[in-house]
C-alpha cells in the first residue's frame, strides 16, 4: 500500500512539476531511492517526509498537496485505470458517492493487502452528503484531503457541479461534506454550504 | 405474477422484463422474436429490428445443438442453455428459457392448435454473457445502464479491470526487479576495471565448455614488470596498463575464446579447440607479443610484458578443472621461473622439483 502511494506520489510530482524537481524533492528528504517500487512496503515516515518537501518547495500547504494529488489520480491521463475503477461506481456522480462505500473492500479483493481508508458515505437530504473518511490509523497518513481531490475531479468527470468541504479531523477520522448543485445551481449559490449542520 | 395469453394487452410485461432483465427476449411460438430487451437490442443493433425477426436467426443454439425450433428449446426448459450471436463477433451467451404460464405446456409442442398460436407469445428467454461479458462491454460498448441493478456484471468487469491494473503494475515492477537482478548479475561475474569476466565468470564458461564436450587448452598468463609500473606510474597508470592489455587480448583471440581476469595483473584463458601444442605455443607468444608493445600513458610509454602456462584438456584425460588449472599455474610459475616473458606448457616433468622444464619452440629472435 506505502508503496503504492509513494509510486502516485512519485508520478504525480514527475508528470506535474518534472524529473528534475522530483529530484530536488528526494535530495531535500535526503532519500537516495530514486524511484518506489510499488507493491513493496515502504516506510510511510518517508512518505511524510516528502509530501512536506513538495509543500515547501510549492511554497502550499500540505493540504493542498494532497489535494492535488486526489485531483491528480483522477485527471491525470497516466491515471487512467484508477479513474476508470472509480468510475465503474456507478453511471452519475451520486451512484459514484455511494459505490465509495464499497470502495475499500473493491480494493481488497483486487489487493488483499491494500490498506485503504475507511469511506462511509451517508446521505443528508437529497443533494448533501457526508464522506467520512478513517485513514488506517498505523500511519502517519490522512487520505481526507486526497479524497477531496479525488471527488472534486470525478465530480468534473461526471458533469456534476459539487460543493466539497474539509471539515478537520479528529485522529485518524476526517469528514468530507458534498454537496451536489447541479441544476438547482442559482438556489444553491444562496444557500449557505459553508455552515455544516451540526 | 399472472401473464394472460392475450399477446398485446398493455400488461407492461415487457417493462417488468426489460428492468429485471435487460437481456431477455420474449418468444412467439414460430420462433419469433416478439419483444427484445433493451440490452440484447444492443446487441443486436446492426440487425434489423429484433422484433419480427427469428431468434434462431440471431443466435445459434450450441448447447442443445439440436433445437431447430422453440419448442425443441422449451423442451429444456428452465436449463442451462448456450447459445453464440450468428453475427461477428459471435458472442458467446449463456441464457435460459421458460414458457409464459399460460402457453401450452413445453412437453406438447405438436399439441392441437400450436399453429393458432404461432404469433403469440409463448416463451422468455434471458440471456447473459458469462465470461465473454469482458469483450462484448467492448464489442457493444455497453455501460453499467445495460445491466440490471442486481445483476453482478459490473462487479466482474471491475474486478477484471481492477486485476489487470494490479497484473500491469506488477510487470513493470518484476521488469524493474529484472533490470537490477541482471545488472547484479552482470556486476557478479564481471570485472568493472577491464570489463572482462572474473572468477566467477570463469568457473561458468568452464562449465558450458566441459558441458559442450570440447576440447580446450587453459592459459594462465601474469603480466611481468607490472608491479614496477604501479610503483613508479601509480595506481592510475597501472589501472590503464591493465585495461589496455585486457583490450589487446580480446583482440589477439577468437571471440569464442574466454578472457578472465583472475585478479590483480593475472589473467586466464580458455581457448576451446586449441589442443595442438605447437599451436598452444604459438598463441601465448602471439599473447605476449601484442602485450610487449607500450602502453601510451600521458606522456609516459609503458612496457609490460607477460608470462603464461598452459596446460591442455584432452578427451581422454577426463574432465577434472581443479587439476587442469593446477597444471596451468605449475607452468606459469615455471615460465616465470625461466626468466619471464615467455610461455610453458605444462608436462609432468613441470610438477616435479628440481627438474627443467620443458623448452617449446618459439619465434627464432626472442630473447
Amino acid at each position: 500500500m506505502q508503496a503504492l502511494v509513494n509510486r502516485a506520489i512519485e508520478g504525480f510530482v514527475r508528470s506535474t512539476y518534472g524529473d528534475e524537481f522530483w529530484q530536488s524533492v528526494l535530495r531535500r528528504t535526503g532519500f537516495a531511492n530514486a524511484s518506489f517500487d510499488a507493491l513493496l512496503d515502504n516506510d510511510p515516515n518517508v512518505t511524510a517526509q516528502v509530501i512536506a518537501a513538495i509543500a515547501v518547495a510549492l511554497g502550499k500547504t500540505k493540504e493542498e498537496v494532497l489535494e492535488d494529488i486526489g485531483t491528480f489520480l483522477v485527471a491525470s491521463p497516466k491515471m487512467r485505470p484508477v479513474r476508470r475503477l472509480l468510475r465503474f461506481g456507478g453511471a452519475d456522480f451520486v451512484e459514484f458517492l455511494f459505490s465509495l462505500n464499497d470502495l475499500p473492500a473493491r480494493a481488497r479483493l483486487a489487493l488483499p493487502e491494500l490498506d485503504v481508508p475507511q469511506l462511509t458515505l451517508r446521505e443528508h437530504r437529497g443533494d448533501r452528503f457526508r464522506l467520512r473518511v478513517v485513514s488506517p490509523p498505523e500511519t502517519p497518513q490522512r487520505y481526507g484531503h486526497v479524497m477531496l481531490g479525488l471527488l472534486r475531479a470525478m465530480a468534473d468527470d461526471y458533469g456534476a457541479l459539487v460543493f466539497l468541504e474539509h471539515h478537520g479531523d479528529a485522529g485518524a477520522e476526517e469528514l468530507i461534506e458534498v454537496t451536489l448543485l447541479e441544476s438547482r445551481f442559482a438556489t444553491a449559490r444562496d444557500f449557505s454550504f459553508a455552515d455544516s449542520p451540526a | 405474477m399472472t401473464v394472460s395469453a392475450q399477446p398485446d394487452n398493455g400488461l407492461g410485461i415487457e417493462r417488468l422484463l426489460d428492468a429485471l432483465c435487460p437481456m431477455h427476449a420474449i418468444l412467439c411460438r414460430c420462433g419469433q422474436i416478439h419483444h427484445a430487451g433493451p440490452t440484447l437490442a444492443k446487441l443486436a443493433a446492426r440487425e434489423r429490428p429484433l422484433e419480427g425477426m427469428s431468434i434462431f436467426d440471431l443466435l445459434e443454439p450450441i448447447r442443445p445443438c439440436d433445437a431447430p425450433d422453440l419448442p425443441a428449446l422449451l423442451a429444456h426448459s428452465g436449463a442451462r442453455l448456450h447459445f453464440a450471436l450468428r453475427a461477428p463477433p459471435r458472442t458467446e451467451l449463456k441464457g435460459v428459457i421458460m414458457p409464459l404460464p399460460s402457453c401450452p405446456p413445453a412437453a406438447r409442442p405438436d399439441a392441437v392448435g400450436a399453429a393458432d398460436h404461432a404469433g403469440q407469445p409463448a416463451a422468455v428467454l434471458n440471456l447473459s454473457f458469462g465470461i465473454s461479458i469482458v469483450d462484448a462491454v467492448r464489442d457493444f460498448a455497453l455501460t453499467g445502464a445495460d445491466f440490471a441493478a442486481t445483476d453482478l456484471a459490473v462487479e466482474m468487469l471491475y474486478l477484471v479491470e481492477a486485476q489487470s491494473a494490479v497484473m500491469e503494475e506488477l510487470r513493470r515492477l518484476n521488469n524493474r526487479l529484472n533490470g537490477a537482478r541482471l545488472d547484479a548479475e552482470a556486476r557478479a561475474t564481471t570485472d568493472m576495471l577491464t570489463g572482462l569476466g572474473n572468477r566467477r565468470a570463469m568457473e561458468r564458461a568452464l562449465e558450458d565448455v566441459l558441458a559442450d564436450e570440447s576440447v580446450f587448452s587453459l592459459m594462465h598468463l601474469d603480466l611481468d614488470f607490472f608491479k614496477q609500473v604501479n610503483d613508479r606510474f601509480g595506481h592510475a597508470a597501472g589501472d590503464h596498463v591493465l585495461q589496455v592489455a585486457a583490450q589487446r587480448l580480446l583482440a589477439a583471440l577468437r571471440s569464442k575464446d574466454v578472457v578472465i581476469r583472475l585478479g590483480g595483473d593475472e589473467f586466464m584463458l580458455i581457448l576451446p579447440g586449441v589442443i595442438n601444442p605447437v599451436q598452444v605455443d604459438a598463441t601465448a607468444y602471439r599473447l605476449i607479443d601484442t602485450l610487449e608493445k607500450p602502453i601510451s600513458f600521458g606522456a609516459e610509454r609503458l612496457q609490460i610484458s607477460a608470462s603464461i602456462g598452459s596446460g591442455i584438456c584432452q578427451p581422454h584425460r577426463g574432465m577434472d578443472i581443479e587439476a587442469l588449472m593446477r597444471e596451468a599455474d605449475t607452468a606459469l610459475y615455471a615460465a616465470k621461473a625461466a626468466g619471464r616473458r615467455s610461455h610453458r606448457l605444462y608436462t609432468p616433468s613441470l610438477g616435479q622439483i628440481g627438474t627443467r622444464p620443458m623448452m617449446l619452440t618459439h619465434p627464432a629472435g626472442r630473447g
